[in-house]
């Protein structure tokens, strides 16, 4: 399942189920071959897993790529190590190299960590995932038997191999909740014990480290039926970051956008997209819309990019660099609708931009709302090349226009 | 007529003396808005001067409501202590009244103090919530109104359309479209961008169904969650009116956050395609580029017999 919010690496989240006594396997985080050896050697199981750890789910079926050549280096992001050999050959073939899942998009994430984890025999595979009802206003527990495999395919296929659960308001399951839960995944004696201490301890670390979202797929009862967390994807909820300093440690600034959080540290929100047209525009719908439409009228929208009811100068000649940045843009849309923005502060901001960023690409402004007619006039008035118009319709066809026969 | 607000509304400000309550309570005040008080936990006692009164602070809820008889409260605390706010509102339109209406603005509360938050109003029928992270509700009048937010009040005017969107500035842009073709508004609302929140699409349609003076209705979604979806379903079988509808993120990536915390394609679902399409299957009228609102809405209200072709 995609994730929403701040994300942990599996062995950091596995960490965290060991403090909080969910069932895991013993194992090691190592970043370089000889550390996964030392593992494999004090781990004392002949069978290991030599897992990549990167944010993208999708890892074992992935391939892992050459950052120089590009030439396919190993398939399968996780592997199983019979021998210490085994250890050393895919510890090669996985650190520093790339791997592409189906969630890492087609660019795929270098690969700096490695976890070692001790083998488990295996009797079956269930999968289990806690995240946010936002339709039920609660928290919801998904089941089924069928692990290891896409969640969304069971979904798709056999939807009534999932088996659904909710909290109330407070985080607590019905009573009697686990027990039907372990029931109808057909789970019996020691097994169902283990599975309802599992749920319990799970659905109170969502709680107290307001998490987004929880999956463990595969969830695996082992031989000896114990029921044992095999992987673990874990989310937080970015909003109560403030109440858990904690978090801070766990994050890899190598998984995240550096752009994205540079415009976030300014008070913008901006993802970066495939197009020309760059956008810049208040307000988060009004961002999309914007780009939308100006797919609408022909073009390719470059970026999202909200400068949030905040803005000021310093932080609009920080979004124009942001925009500027990108090598495909050819033309940028402004559209702001004022309401505690003024539209001429932002007509003086964007002078002032675009004299110290160079600005040479076409500029369509739009303006509307607070001060819009003084915010043209200081556009007009100004030595700046740019076209300004009343409506987002015509914005975007003048700026698709503007970029149309521009070679690439 | 409107729905939930009008000029009459007694308004008390949770956290007036901050600088965005302040702000915020001097622009109602301006608007015509009847802002009669407001609460910050330690403050109670000093008057905070608003455009021609001055009005009382209060430390907590209770004794606000009790004083002033006021019937909404609008929210301008920080995102770590506006759930607690919310909750504190309620239980005082609860126990005094009965009834109340909550409009909070805050941006960024954790979503499981909403989920909290919104268990406890669920027991309490009186009450509705409106947001968070939302621009407000307002309800144009004939000198001013009644504004219960953010939004600029002068772009609106009174007329005969209901507004409902989850964006704030994108709302402004939908009544911008309904002016330029000499509509006005019943009432507009913003119910925010958040996964969790309190009042919905489909309240909003209940509202303007009942509402004699409401004629048709603009509805505007964004990617994420089924709330379009669901609200087109219902519309379908219990909305008598008409509805313009757009749906803003049809180019947004899946996977990717756009700026609204519930603003995000997850696992395919959430799509605008799938939102229009379940908007066209029950009527209602869309518009794929948003400054065409007003032309699909005037053509909309002559196809209903309410005005002259």
């Amino acid at each position: 399942m995609p994730r929403e919010g701040v994300n942990i690496h599996e062995y950091q989240g596995k960490a965290l189920f060991r403090e909080e006594g969910v069932a895991v396997q013993e194992g090691v985080h190592c970043t370089t071959v000889d550390q996964a050896l030392e593992a494999y050697d004090s781990l004392g199981s002949k069978i290991v897993a030599v897992k990549s750890q990167i944010h993208a789910g999708g890892r074992g079926k992935g391939n892992l790529y050459c950052p120089d050549t590009g030439d396919l280096q190993m398939e399968g992001g996780v592997k199983i190590a019979l021998s210490r050999d085994e250890v050393e050959t895919y510890s090669k073939n996985i650190l520093g190299n790339i791997l592409v899942t189906k969630q890492s998009g087609p660019e795929g994430k270098m690969v700096n960590n490695l976890y070692i984890e001790a083998g488990c025999e295996i009797a079956h595979e269930y999968y289990l995932a806690l995240l946010v009802d936002r339709e039920k206003d609660a928290i919801l527990v998904m089941a089924s038997t069928e692990g290891g495999v896409d969640i969304e395919e069971v979904a798709e296929t056999t939807p009534q191999a999932i088996h659904k659960a909710w909290t109330d308001s407070s985080g607590k399951l019905p009573t009697g909740a686990d027990s039907a839960m372990a029931d109808s995944l057909g789970l019996t004696g020691v097994s169902k014990d283990s599975f309802k201490e599992m749920l319990g301890r799970l659905v109170s670390m969502f709680v107290s480290r307001d998490c987004s979202m929880v999956e463990i797929n595969p969830l695996v009862r082992a031989g000896d039926g114990a029921m044992i967390a095999l992987d673990s994807k874990i989310s937080f909820d970015d909003n109560a970051s403030f109440r858990h300093p904690w978090r801070a440690e766990m994050r890899d600034m190598s998984e995240e956008e550096e752009v994205e959080i540079r415009a976030n540290k300014s008070g913008l929100s901006y993802v970066k997209l495939d197009g020309n047209i760059g956008c810049l525009v208040n307000g988060a719908g009004l961002a999309m819309a914007s780009m939308d439409v100006i797919k609408l009228y022909g073009g390719e929208p470059a970026n999202f990019l909200d400068i949030g009811g905040g803005a000021n100068k310093e932080s609009i000649t920080t979004a124009f660099g942001i925009i500027l940045e990108d090598p495909n843009v050819e033309g940028i849309l402004v559209n702001i609708f004022g309401g505690i923005i003024r539209c001429d502060m932002v007509a003086r901001s964007i002078i002032d931009a675009s004299r110290e960023v160079g600005l040479s690409v076409p500029l369509v402004v739009r303006f509307s709302g607070t001060n819009h007619e003084e915010g043209r006039d200081v556009l007009e008035e100004s030595s700046l090349e740019v076209t300004t118009v009343g409506t987002l319709a015509d914005g975007a066809q003048a700026i698709v226009a503007a970029t149309v026969g521009v070679d690439a | 007529m409107s729905i939930w607000i009008n000029e009459s509304s007694k308004v008390l400000v949770q956290g007036i003396t901050g600088g965005q309550g302040t702000f915020h309570a001097t622009r109602m005040t301006e608007y015509g808005t009847d802002v009669v008080g407001g609460v910050t936990p330690g403050k109670g006692g000093q008057l905070v001067n608003l455009p021609g009164r001055s009005v009382p602070v209060y430390n907590t809820m209770d004794q606000a409501v009790s004083e002033t008889d006021a019937d909404v409260s609008v929210i301008y605390v920080p995102a770590r202590f506006a759930a607690a706010a919310i909750v504190e509102a309620a239980d005082a339109f609860n126990e005094i009244k009965g009834e109340g209406l909550i409009v909070c603005i805050t941006e960024g509360i954790p979503i499981l103090d909403m989920i909290r938050c919104i268990g406890h109003i669920s027991e309490m029928p009186g009450i509705r919530l409106i947001g968070p992270n939302c621009p407000g509700i307002i309800t144009p009048g004939e000198n001013g109104g009644c504004k219960v937010g953010i939004m600029p009040g002068y772009i609106h005017a009174k007329g005969r359309i209901g507004i409902i969107s989850k964006s704030g500035t994108l709302t402004y842009e939908a009544v911008a479209q309904t002016m330029s073709v000499g509509e006005g508004q019943t009432t507009c609302i913003g119910i925010g961008g958040d996964p969790i929140s309190g009042t919905g699409f489909i309240d909003c349609l209940a509202a303007f169904e009942d509402d004699p003076e409401t004629e048709a209705v603009v509805m505007i979604g964004e990617i994420g969650g089924t709330a379009e979806e669901d609200a087109a379903a219902w519309a379908a079988d219990n909305f008598s009116k008409p509805i313009v509808g757009f749906v803003a993120g049809a180019t947004a990536p899946p996977g990717k956050r756009m700026g609204h915390a519930g603003a995000i394609i997850s696992g395919g679902k959430g799509t605008a395609e799938e939102k229009f399409s379940a908007f066209e299957k029950a009527g209602i009228h869309i518009a794929r580029d948003p400054s065409k609102i007003g032309e699909v809405l005037v053509s909309v209200l002559i196809e209903a017999g309410l005005r002259e072709p």
